[in-house]
């Protein structure tokens, strides 16, 4: 498991252990990598993070549009593998988490316990950090120190 | 369908002290329906009774034995009884401690029967 932000790492450890999770990715809405654990290669987890903001926002808006209320989480049941996808609210704002599982967990368990993951990330979430203005050097230095905290490179 | 699943539930809470009955998923862990769960997180019930009985279910294949059709779990205030039901389902009860657990059983069995 790596994680950016440190205060979320003992919540996603018990979430792990909880859940019986193979794969977890926890990303920003905009799909800044925030934790993962099950990655092995830094542009997996990089398509990974953008293709679950992108469905999380077409679900909002299809749910907008339709007027059935945004989807705050959706699955797919493959032949052997899960994928769980929930959008939640913490200080820092919207996060997305993408969750794979196997036979050894089910729907059930895996958003049973994203949900005390929830619970926990709010309770320990720090204070929301005023934004500060992005340069391009900034982004750059802090893309690659967020891919050598995740993958120890 | 719908009505005759609610009367099955219904004829497994009339059993004194069974708290609440509910038929689960039993692949994703997930409420198809249930009845008199007041004070019991059902979700929860339902997630992890399933896992329960998935792990169970490989445990005794694992020793060469067919997979359980009656799990009985007895905690000190109280039990849960699972029976496995045709269509990837199981048929789930919460009971307390002093309960007639043939009864329940009898019961759970004949509301599987009912979801054949």
């Amino acid at each position: 498991m790596r994680v950016i932000e440190p205060w979320v790492a003992e919540p996603l450890e018990r979430f792990l252990a909880e859940s019986a999770a193979r794969v977890v990715l926890l990303t920003t809405s905009s799909g800044q990598v925030v934790a993962q654990h099950g990655f092995t290669r830094a542009l997996d987890v990089m398509s990974a993070s953008a293709l679950g903001a992108a469905i999380m926002a077409s679900t909002e808006e299809l749910g907008r549009l339709t007027a059935s209320g945004a989807s705050r989480s959706l699955s797919h049941q493959g032949p052997s593998r899960g994928l769980f996808l929930s959008a939640f609210d913490l200080p820092q704002g919207r996060w997305i988490g993408l969750v794979v599982y196997d036979r050894d967990s089910s729907l059930g368990l895996v958003r049973l316990f994203f949900d005390r993951l929830v619970g926990e990330l709010q309770a320990v979430a720090p204070a929301e950090v005023p934004a500060r203005e992005v340069l391009a050097a900034d982004f750059e230095n802090e893309l690659n120190a967020s891919l050598r905290s995740l993958f120890g490179r | 369908m719908r009505l005759d699943i609610v009367g099955s539930l219904e004829s497994i809470t009339r059993v004194r002290g069974v708290r609440g009955a509910m038929i689960v998923s039993a692949e994703e862990g997930l409420v198809v329906a249930e009845s008199s769960m007041e004070g019991i997180d059902g979700a929860a019930v339902a997630a992890l009774t399933a896992g329960v009985v998935a792990r169970l279910g490989r445990a005794t294949e694992a020793a060469g034995r067919t997979a359980p059709a009656f799990v009985h779990l007895q905690a000190e205030r109280g039990a849960l009884l699972a029976v496995p039901a045709p269509g990837d389902l199981l048929v789930v009860a919460v009971t307390d401690a002093a309960v007639n657990v043939g009864l329940v059983r009898l019961e759970l069995r004949r509301a599987a029967e009912h979801l054949a």
